[in-house]
């Protein structure tokens, strides 16, 4: 494959960013708006020609195990003669599915925010953010090397900052894109130390030179240890510390819910398919590292299954349906996490062949995910913008009104609660049954998990479209959302249906060897009863106003009030940095700066001024004194003469 | 030939400068700023083409350790000489401070009162700093040195605001007193290094290559490093720079931040580490210490000021911390590292206090308690202000990020637990960088806008924007493009890392 394609790829977000950034003020709108859905549709296509032709042609595959190509890779910056920075385009298969995945729903929302965000101030530094982002997240999945990774990793936290204050009048925005940021660049540090670590110990930061050899990087760690845990765990570690900012795993989530604080199709974007699975994705990449770091894994998967299991409970109890969105998207993330962290690289586990059935099914249901999760904001957003609120307490009965909006509404929720023959049953499956597979207690706690997913996301949409009529919209009519809107929502319920029927293990696999996938019937059986039931539940709790839902609250009052609270983690934070960063350590040292260093310098200044005020008399112009010192002076010197030598 | 010499003309284009300002009358502010204009953009050109005729050389295969050599007795007494000569690392720090007078200029467009007055002393200023530059004679150094270090206090003194006297006296003082241990140094050094000919030269190529007498070098070393150190803000001598900057009038701060306290560091390694390896080798923990600290300190320190000044002159202690930090590594990637943080913390911090004194300008304060939303009013200066946070808190693709990575994989090299921790505790500024810098963006550009007067300031006029324009190119180039500014950087490193290496095993804590 010629380079020309991927680096147009990169080159056309890139290109429009600077274009719209630089020049959009003097555009406008309508220009700006086509000008930014016609250059992602462009890199749409190439995408798909890329990715396609990569998966389909033949000469990618040799001995049925596809190639890892390096389309290109350009030295950047060299530290050493050995340790070298590259930018460059590692095509193999879980970087061509985020080409896909990525360009699909840039292009969405691309389109899509062309109606929701017509109105707004600033279309054009919108729709160029929307380009820098994409040029960032593009960078960061074809990365050949970790430390590529991590500028474009910097380079999507700051385009997600942007993006989240981008209604910058709004006191709210401003601090929650700053939470996003600083959570995400305290994580990053872990991220870089790890890589600081790694480095050192392997001289490279290439991926293919690490995951094709991960028993040489284990040995080129070496026997070091600190606090138990090997070198190379540390780094392995700490790298993920910088996935769990990302991916808002605890306790690293809280920036995540604030987030939502951007334009909705922003946190469809962003927020819940592309660049928050980039820390599963990182995981993925370094796969064979992590399999061979002892204890990684299990970190992983416990990180995980707490993460899902505790973001699925605050879901239940959240009013903003964007909220209950974003902890349904970290507790999604975190299985993949799970997922991942149950995987292992033995291809046979039992005399079974196995061969990474975690890791296939951790980037099936990032396939899904993505697709069924930013339907589910795209259709909140066509909610919100018929309502004005993000509250489902404005909403209730909607389905009559935006029939378009409940129906695709309805299949997204369907493919999360994994109702076959939607998407997320499938993947939602294999997860399992490689959960199951590790042990039963992992499979047994995701099941729960995924029960709870249904029933909030049923919740969710029951309060939405049946329960009451909100009386409003007799004086404001709620009505569908332009084509714009529409648009992109029926082709990505549409994929929500048949994504799920795509053999998905005959092309993203750990080893990059096809794997069949078969369903696991017990599996299914048991994920799909569970699922209904909570289905039900939700359909006899909230599918008409009764008081069903506020006698149960009332019941466990105090464990409501804590999910609703989402326990108490924004209040543990504030504390924390407020309290005792800000006020004890920033302002202790402020003071000490002031009070005592500079104090000393002023107080050498001082005693020079006291010195020189003191002995300033001598000089007194005053001719007798000046007799009088002499004649004093010469009595001393005489004296002292007389007793040392005589 | 002493004008065939083209770095001469380093010094002789300020000095054509101070004459023809002398000439101009005071109230034609078209003369003195048409003056100021042509030198400054001479200089500017006269860097660049220095620039690529060192390349050129370089590429042509010319090694030697300083090209462009030249040397003249002038006081032969005490045999001191004009000796000239430059490697990359002066050719990039020459490049700096052109760029950044040019600059300089265009941010004071509008200076008042005594405008010929202040350009005068700006000139005598520019003329030390690239004197200084160009010089391998340690005693021509100096004199440059101090040459740089007077107009500072008349500057502040005269054009500045606040406690203008207070701190301009501050300044100078703190300043004089690192240069009498620097004087004690470089004498110590001259006096202790063998003869030539029959006389102790003052040559740094040649007293490199003499090496000076072993057991004084430890003391040596602590007088330069605390003489240049004072300069470069290490803590704890670092309390000139908050009061000073904060007083200083706009092109002076951004003339001290991004070329003087470059001096500092320019310093440490050319004449500290170059000449007294071996006690560098033996004393660089202590510094290190030092330097750790200014780092963290100075970010925690930045976290909760309220003068827009007195957050990037904290920033600037933890960023020059970073740069002495790196020096003192003693290893080549971590000393690339140092002075690319050098050219990034030049740049970006006088763009930051070009746009300071924009906005200061406008709006009569710069405590951002009274300041909010001014990303509506003032977009273009808005965006540059983010531009310069983002270099400073490392984004990548601007010069920050760049200098940062540099110095980290380069200082981790050092395989022991003393340099590691110290290590990870520099990485942690980057976190504290972000906070600083996000909470004063988020309080003075975004948000509601706090004083209803504001509403009718103006954006950039044309000379401003031209200012701001120049440094943030550079910034985006050399984030963008960073491999041949490192290259050259490290080639100019190799005589230095030799010299220490030739001292034997690394000293180890």
């Amino acid at each position: 494959m010629g380079s020309t394609l991927p680096i147009l790829i990169l080159a056309i977000p890139l290109f429009m960013f600077l274009l719209l950034g630089l020049g959009g003020v003097k555009m406008p709108r309508k220009v700006c708006g086509v000008l930014g859905i016609l250059g992602m549709g462009t890199t749409m296509t190439l995408a798909y020609i890329v990715a396609l032709s990569y998966f389909f042609c033949p000469e990618f595959t040799v001995d049925g195990v596809r190639q890892q190509v390096m389309v290109f890779d350009q030295t950047w910056l060299s530290f050493t003669d050995t340790l070298v920075v590259n930018l460059g385009f590692l095509l193999d298969p879980i970087c061509a599915m985020m080409l896909m995945v990525i360009t699909t729903i840039s292009f969405m929302v691309h389109l899509y925010s062309w109606g929701y965000m017509e109105h707004e101030d600033g279309f054009q530094r919108y729709y160029a953010f929307l380009s820098l982002f994409s040029f960032s997240m593009l960078g960061l999945v074809v990365a050949t090397n970790i430390f590529q990774m991590y500028i474009f990793w910097e380079l999507v936290g700051v385009s997600s900052y942007l993006l989240i204050g981008f209604f910058y009048k709004l006191p709210s925005a401003v601090s929650a894109s700053k939470k996003a940021f600083i959570v995400t660049r305290f994580a990053d540090l872990g991220f870089l130390i790890g890589i600081l670590i790694l480095s050192f110990y392997t001289d490279t930061f290439n991926f293919v030179e690490m995951t094709s050899n991960p028993g040489q990087v284990l040995a080129e760690c070496g026997g070091a240890t600190f606090m138990g845990a090997s070198v190379l765990t540390w780094a392995m570690v700490l790298i993920f510390t910088g996935g769990m900012g990302k991916s808002a795993m605890m306790p690293l989530h809280i920036w995540l819910p604030d987030a939502m604080e951007g334009p909705t199709p922003v946190s469809a974007l962003i927020h819940a398919a592309t660049m928050v699975v980039a820390g599963v994705y990182l995981v993925a990449r370094m796969f064979p590292v992590y399999c061979i770091a002892e204890g990684s894994m299990t970190f992983i998967t416990v990180v995980g299954a707490i993460t899902a299991f505790y973001a699925a409970v605050v879901a239940c109890a959240q009013i903003d349906i964007k909220r209950v969105l974003a902890f349904s998207t970290i507790s999604q993330i975190a299985f993949m996490m799970v997922s991942l962290g149950v995987a292992t690289d033995s291809p046979y586990i039992k005399g079974e062949f196995y061969g990474g059935l975690g890791y296939m099914a951790s980037m099936f249901h990032l396939f899904t995910h993505a697709m069924f999760k930013a339907l589910l904001f795209l259709g909140a957003g066509a909610l919100i913008h018929a309502v004005h609120s993000n509250d489902y307490t404005k909403m209730g009965g909607l389905r009559k009104y935006m029939p378009i909006t409940h129906w695709t509404f309805l299949i997204g929720c369907l493919a999360i609660a994994g109702i076959w023959p939607f998407s997320g049953f499938f993947s939602k499956d294999e997860m399992l049954a490689a959960m199951f597979e590790s042990h039963w207690f992992w499979g047994a706690w995701m099941t729960m998990v995924a029960g709870l997913t249904a029933f909030y996301m049923f919740r969710l949409y029951y309060l939405i479209f049946w329960w009451e009529e909100n009386p409003e919209y007799k004086h404001h009519t709620p009505h569908d959302s332009p084509w714009q809107m529409s648009l992109p929502l029926i082709i990505l319920a549409a994929v929500s249906c048949v994504a799920g029927f795509i053999p998905f293990g005959e092309f993203v696999t750990w080893n990059r060897m096809p794997y069949h996938i078969h369903i696991e019937l017990p599996v299914a059986a048991t994920s799909l009863t569970v699922a209904v039931l909570a289905i039900a539940l939700a359909t006899v709790m909230y599918r008409k106003k009764n008081p069903l839902p506020e006698r149960m609250r009332n019941l466990f009052p105090a464990l409501w009030t804590a999910a609703h609270r989402r326990f108490y983690w924004d209040e543990i934070y504030q504390f924390i940095t407020h309290k005792i960063i800000f006020g004890i350590i920033c302002k202790s040292i402020a003071w000490f700066d002031r009070h005592v260093i500079d104090a000393t310098m002023d107080g050498f200044a001082k005693i020079t001024n006291c010195a020189s005020s003191a002995i300033k008399g001598f000089q007194s112009g005053n001719v007798q004194a000046y007799v009088a010192w002499y004649f004093i002076g010469a009595v001393l010197l005489a004296g002292i003469t007389w007793l040392c030598f005589i | 030939m002493l004008f065939g010499n083209i770095l001469i003309w380093f010094v002789i284009i300020p000095v054509i400068m101070l004459a023809g300002l002398g000439l101009c009358r005071n109230s034609s502010m078209n003369a003195i700023r048409s003056v100021m204009v042509v030198g400054s953009t001479a200089l500017l050109g006269l860097a660049i083409w220095l620039c690529c005729d060192f390349l050129r050389l370089r590429e042509m295969g010319v090694d030697d350790e300083m090209l462009f050599t030249g040397s003249w007795m002038w006081y032969a007494p005490l045999n001191i000489h004009l000796a000239v000569g430059v490697d990359g690392i002066s050719v990039l720090m020459l490049m700096l401070s052109a760029i950044i007078v040019f600059a300089g200029t265009f941010a004071s467009w509008k200076i008042n009162p005594l405008p010929k007055n202040f350009f005068l002393w700006f000139c005598l200023l520019s003329t030390g700093v690239f004197g200084f530059f160009i010089s391998i004679d340690i005693f021509t150094m100096f004199m440059f040195y101090e040459v740089a270090l007077i107009p500072m206090y008349l500057l502040i003194g005269v054009w500045g605001t606040g406690r203008k006297e207070y701190s301009a006296m501050k300044l100078t003082l703190m300043l004089m007193g690192g240069s009498a241990f620097l004087m004690l140094g470089l004498l110590g050094i001259h006096w202790l290094s063998p003869e030539v000919d029959g006389a102790h030269t003052w040559n740094l190529l040649e007293i490199a290559k003499l090496g000076v007498d072993e057991s004084w070098q430890r003391m040596l070393f602590v007088f330069t490093f605390v003489g240049f150190g004072v300069l470069g803000a290490m803590f704890p001598f670092h309390t000139w720079s908050p009061d000073g900057h904060a007083c200083a009038p706009t092109a002076v701060s951004m003339l001290h931040a991004g070329v003087l306290m470059k001096l500092g560091g320019y310093g440490c390694f050319r004449i500290s580490i170059y000449l007294l390896p071996q006690a560098a080798n033996e004393l660089a923990w202590i510094f290190i210490i030092l330097t750790g600290i200014s780092i963290v300190y100075g970010a925690f320190s930045a976290c909760v000021q309220t003068d827009l000044k007195y957050i990037n002159a904290y920033s600037s202690v933890s960023h020059c911390g970073m740069v002495l930090f790196a020096l003192l590594m003693l290893n080549q990637t971590a000393m690339t590292g140092g002075i690319l943080q050098m050219l990034s913390h030049g740049l970006m911090t006088a763009l930051f206090f070009a746009l300071i004194g924009m906005i200061y300008g406008r709006t009569h304060t710069r405590d951002i308690r009274q300041m909010g939303g001014l990303m509506r009013i003032m977009p273009y200066l808005g965006v540059c202000y983010m531009i310069a946070g983002f270099a400073s808190l490392g984004l990548p693709g601007l010069s920050g990020f760049v200098a940062e990575m540099t110095i980290f994989f380069g200082s981790f090299q050092d395989a022991d637990t003393f340099h590691r921790i110290f290590v990870i505790c520099a990485t942690c500024s980057i976190v504290i960088t972000a906070v600083y810098i996000l909470r004063v963006v988020g309080k003075l550009l975004l948000g509601p806008v706090y004083d209803d007067h504001h509403l009718s300031l103006t954006d950039a006029t044309w000379f401003e924007r031209l200012s701001t324009v120049t440094l943030i190119l550079c910034i985006a180039g050399i984030g963008c493009f960073p491999n041949w500014i490192n290259e050259t950087i490290q080639a100019s490193f190799s005589p230095i890392i030799a010299a220490i290496q030739n001292t034997g095993i690394l000293a180890a804590i």
